[in-house]
C-alpha cells in the first residue's frame, strides 16, 4: 500500500527555496506531481517557473529544501543521472551533428543490463552493456516517425525550420524513454498556427506515451488547452493548482484571475451568505462563509454579463458603451458602469454610446477572500516612539493599549493599503521600490510595490503606476498600528 | 516633363556614389604592395641568378636534400610550437569562460596585454631571462620563446568560441546522459573546432616562417627556412633560388589555411529558429 502511495507521486518538491544572490525566486514551495499526468506551470515572466523546472532537471541546485523522483531523493544527484528529460526552450539541438545523431546522442550514452548476472563483493550484480547500433537505430527510426520526420536522419540540423527542429527536439527526449518529460515553454518559438498544431501532437504523445510531461509556459490559453493540472506560480509562490476548469471557474484569488483569461476585477462587500454588493448594487451569488461585511474580490468573466437595451428593466447596472470591436465570432464591448470600465464580451453588439442593462448572473459571480487586507513588517522598538523595521527607524506612537513599549519589544507592524503613498521621485520617499503588480480595482488601483529592503508592499492609489517604475514608499505613521510579538509564539 | 524627368536621371546617376568606391584605395594598395610582389617572386623564381634567362634550375636548387631536411625541421618546429600552445590554451582558455571566471575580463586581459609589447622586445626579455637561469640557446630555448610569443594568438579564437557558446548545448548533454568528461568530448570539443582551427592557423602560419627569434634563441640546429630565404636575398647574388624557396612556401601556407579552413567550417551559424 505504501509502495503503491510513493509511485503514485512521480515527482515531490518539498519546501523548495531557491535564492539567485539576494532575490528569493522560490519561496518555500510544495508540489506533488502525479504520475502520467500532463502538468502546466503557469506564470508570468520572473515567476520561478522555469526555476523550478530546471531544479527538477538538475541544472539548479535549491538553496534549500528537497526533491523527489519516484520516492528517491534527487536534490543533489546530477542532470546525467536523473530519469527526466528536458525539451529546451531554444531546443538545443547539437549543430555539428544530423538529426539522426542528434536524436542518438542519449541512446549511445545510455547503458542497460544484458541479462548477465556477475557476483562482486559478495552481492549480485547486473553486466551492463550498451545499445547495439541496430538498436539505436531502430529506437532512433521509431522516435523520429513518432514526431513525423521519418526521412530526415541525415539532414543538418541548420536546414529544419523551427517546427522541425522542435520536433527533433522532442524525439531526442523521448527517445531515451525518461519516466517525465519537462518542456520549457516549447512552443514559444513557433507561429501561430504551428503552435496550435504541436499543441494538439503533444497532448496525442502524451496519451500515448503515458509518461509524465511538466510543462512550462506563459501562455494561458495553452495551459488551458492542454493541461490536466494547471500550477499557477507568482512571485516563486503556487496561487492555485487546479484543473483548467476549477482554474477558470473558481479562481483561488484575484492573480489567477486575472492572469487566466479577461476578466473584471472588482471590490466588493460580502453583505451575508449569498449577497454581495459592488458599484452601489445587490447581487445574489453562490458564495457564503464570508464574515459579515468583509471586504472582498469579485470576478466577474466578460462572457457572464448579459446586455438588456435600456428600460427593459432586467440588469442590476445600467452603463454606457464606451467602445466595441469585432473579434471573429463575438464583439468585446468597453461599458462604463458606475465608474468601472467592464469587459463584456457578447454576440450581439451594443453600440458605442449606447446605454445598456447589465444582468449578472449568481453563478457569474466569483467571490475571492483578498490576498492581504494590510501589510505586515516585524520590527523592533528602538526607543520612544520609534520603532525599527525594513532597514529604517520610523517615528510611531509606541503606546499599545494604554501602555508604552519598552525598547527591544518585538512588534507586529501593520500598514493599511491607503497608509503608504508612493512618490515619483525615489528620493520623496521612505524607502525605495520597483512596482512589480498593478491590478485595476474598479475605482482604484492595487498596486504592488517590492521594496530595496526585500519587501512587498501593497497599496491603494487613484493613480495608475506602470510595472518597473521606481518608485518612493512613504508611510502614513498616524495609520499604523502596532502589536507585541508574544516571545513563545516565535516560532 | 519627360525631357525634364531624363535630365533628372541623367544628373542622379552622375552623383551617385556606391559604397563601394571606398575600398578603392585599399585595392590600389593592395596591388602595389602585394598582388605585384608576389608576381615578382613568381617572375624571379624563373630567372636565372647566374645567365638572367628563363630556367628551372631555382626549383632544383630548392630540393636538395639539405633544404628539404630544413623543411622538415620547419614543419617539425612549427607543430611543436603549436601542439605546446593548443595544450596551454585549450584548458586556460575553457577556464577563463566557465561561470566563476568569465565576469573578471581583467583575467584574459592579462593573455592580451603582452601583445601589446613589440615582440622584438619580449624576445630579448626572455633572453635576457634564460641567460640567468643558464638556459642555452637552442631548440628548447627557441620553441619556448615561440610558445610565449604566439600563445595569445592560439587562446583568444579558443576563448572567444567557449565563452560565446550556449550554456544550453552543455546542459542539453548533460540532460541525455553525458557526464562532465563526455560533455566535454561529444559537445564541447566539437563545438569548439572553429575556434582550434583558426588558432592553429594563426600560430602554425606565422612560427613557419618566422626567423627572428630562431635567430636570436636557437643556434645552427635551429635555422628555419626563413632565416634561410632571408640569407638568400641578403646575399644579393641568389634572389632566384630564393624566389623559388618562398613560392614553395606559400604554397604550403596556402594548404594549411584550406586544410584548418575544412575543419573550423561554421556549422553553428545559421540557427534556423522560427518561421
Amino acid at each position: 500500500m505504501k509502495e503503491q502511495k510513493t509511485f503514485d507521486k512521480i515527482i515531490e518538491v518539498k519546501n523548495i527555496t531557491k535564492k539567485f544572490d539576494d532575490t528569493t525566486v522560490i519561496d518555500d514551495l510544495n508540489l506533488s506531481i502525479k504520475r502520467g499526468q500532463f502538468v502546466t506551470l503557469l506564470g508570468p515572466s520572473g515567476c520561478g517557473k522555469t526555476t523550478l523546472l530546471r531544479m527538477i532537471a538538475g541544472f539548479t541546485e535549491p538553496t534549500s529544501g528537497q526533491i523527489f523522483i519516484e520516492g528517491q531523493d534527487v536534490t543533489a544527484m546530477p542532470p546525467y543521472k536523473r530519469p527526466v528529460n528536458t525539451v529546451f526552450q531554444k531546443y538545443a539541438l547539437f549543430p555539428h551533428l544530423n538529426v539522426f545523431k542528434n536524436v542518438a546522442f542519449g541512446l549511445k550514452l545510455k547503458k542497460i543490463p544484458s541479462g548477465e548476472k556477475k557476483a562482486k563483493g559478495g552481492k549480485e550484480q547486473d553486466v551492463m552493456r550498451k545499445f547495439t547500433k541496430a538498436e539505436i537505430e531502430e529506437k532512433v527510426n521509431r522516435a523520429l516517425k513518432l514526431v513525423g520526420l521519418e526521412d530526415y536522419g541525415y539532414r543538418d540540423i541548420n536546414s529544419l525550420s523551427g517546427g522541425q527542429q522542435q520536433r527533433v527536439a522532442i524525439a531526442r527526449a523521448l527517445v531515451c524513454e525518461p519516466k517525465v518529460l519537462l518542456l520549457d515553454e516549447p512552443l514559444g518559438a513557433l507561429d501561430l498556427k504551428m503552435r496550435k498544431e504541436m499543441q494538439i501532437e503533444l497532448k496525442k504523445m502524451h496519451r500515448e506515451l503515458g509518461i509524465t510531461f511538466i510543462f512550462v509556459t506563459h501562455d494561458q490559453e495553452e495551459a488551458l488547452t492542454m493541461s490536466d493540472i494547471i500550477v499557477v506560480l507568482n512571485d516563486g509562490v503556487i496561487q492555485q493548482i487546479g484543473t483548467p476548469k476549477q482554474i477558470y471557474d473558481e479562481p483561488a484569488n484575484a492573480f489567477v484571475a486575472d492572469f487566466i483569461g479577461e476578466s473584471n476585477v472588482l471590490s466588493g462587500i460580502m453583505e451575508r451568505d449569498f449577497s454581495v454588493s459592488f458599484l452601489g448594487a445587490h447581487f445574489e451569488c453562490e458564495d457564503k462563509g464570508f464574515s459579515k461585511n468583509e471586504k472582498v474580490d469579485i470576478v466577474i468573466r466578460p462572457e457572464d454579463i448579459n446586455l438588456f437595451p435600456e428600460g427593459a428593466g432586467k440588469g442590476q447596472l445600467t452603463g454606457k458603451v464606451l467602445g466595441s470591436v469585432f473579434k471573429g465570432t463575438y464583439y468585446e464591448m468597453e461599458i462604463d458602469a458606475g465608474g468601472y470600465e467592464f469587459t463584456v464580451q457578447s454576440t450581439v453588439e451594443a453600440k458605442p454610446g449606447a446605454t445598456v442593462e447589465m444582468l449578472i448572473e449568481p453563478n457569474g459571480i466569483h467571490i475571492m477572500k483578498k490576498l492581504r487586507t494590510v501589510n505586515s513588517f516585524i520590527g523592533t522598538v528602538s526607543g520612544e516612539n520609534y520603532v525599527d523595521f525594513c532597514d529604517g527607524s520610523f517615528e510611531i506612537n509606541t503606546e499599545v493599549n494604554g501602555t508604552l513599549l519598552e525598547k527591544g519589544t518585538k512588534v507586529k507592524v501593520f500598514v493599511p493599503f491607503d497608509g503608504v503613498e508612493l512618490t515619483d521621485d525615489e528620493d520623496d520617499g521612505e524607502i525605495g521600490g520597483n512596482v512589480t503588480h498593478s491590478l485595476y480595482k474598479g475605482t482604484y488601483y492595487q498596486v504592488q510595490v517590492y521594496s530595496d529592503t526585500d519587501e512587498d508592499f501593497y497599496v491603494d492609489t487613484t493613480d495608475e503606476w506602470d510595472l518597473n517604475d521606481r518608485v518612493g514608499i512613504k508611510l502614513d505613521k498616524s495609520k499604523i498600528r502596532l502589536e507585541v510579538i508574544e516571545e513563545n509564539e516565535d516560532d | 516633363m519627360t525631357e525634364l524627368s531624363k535630365s533628372q536621371k541623367k544628373l542622379n546617376k552622375r552623383i551617385t556614389f556606391k559604397p563601394s568606391y571606398f575600398s578603392f584605395p585599399y585595392m590600389a594598395l593592395c596591388i602595389i604592395f602585394v598582388v605585384f610582389p608576389l608576381v615578382l617572386v613568381l617572375v624571379y623564381a624563373f630567372i636565372s641568378d647566374t645567365t638572367g634567362g628563363f630556367t628551372f634550375e631555382n626549383f632544383a636548387e630548392v630540393f636538395t636534400s639539405s633544404n628539404l631536411m630544413l623543411l622538415l625541421r620547419t614543419i617539425g618546429i612549427a607543430l611543436l610550437t603549436t601542439v605546446i600552445c593548443l595544450l596551454i590554451a585549450y584548458p586556460t582558455a575553457l577556464i577563463l569562460a566557465s561561470k566563476p571566471f568569465n565576469k573578471f575580463v581583467i583575467l584574459s586581459l592579462l593573455f592580451i596585454i603582452p601583445m601589446w609589447m613589440n615582440f622584438v622586445l619580449r624576445v630579448i626579455a626572455l633572453k635576457e631571462l634564460f641567460s640567468i637561469m643558464k638556459i642555452n640557446n637552442g631548440l628548447f630555448a627557441s620553441v619556448i620563446g615561440m610558445v610565449y610569443d604566439f600563445l595569445p594568438f592560439m587562446l583568444l579564437p579558443i576563448y572567444t568560441v567557449l565563452s560565446e557558446m550556449d550554456k544550453s548545448y552543455g546542459e542539453a548533454a548533460a540532460d541525455l546522459g553525458a557526464n562532465g568528461f563526455m560533455k566535454f568530448i561529444k559537445v564541447t570539443l566539437p563545438l569548439s573546432a572553429k575556434g582550434i582551427a583558426s588558432g592553429v592557423t594563426m600560430v602554425f602560419m606565422p612560427v613557419f616562417s618566422a626567423y627572428a627569434i630562431t635567430d636570436m634563441l636557437g643556434n645552427n640546429d635551429t635555422t628555419l627556412i626563413g632565416k634561410t630565404i632571408n640569407e638568400l636575398f641578403i646575399n644579393g647574388s641568389t634572389w632566384g633560388v630564393g624566389s623559388a624557396f618562398s613560392f614553395i612556401l606559400l604554397l604550403l601556407v596556402f594548404g594549411t589555411m584550406i586544410l584548418s579552413n575544412l575543419v573550423g567550417r561554421d556549422k553553428t551559424k545559421a540557427k534556423g529558429g522560427a518561421k
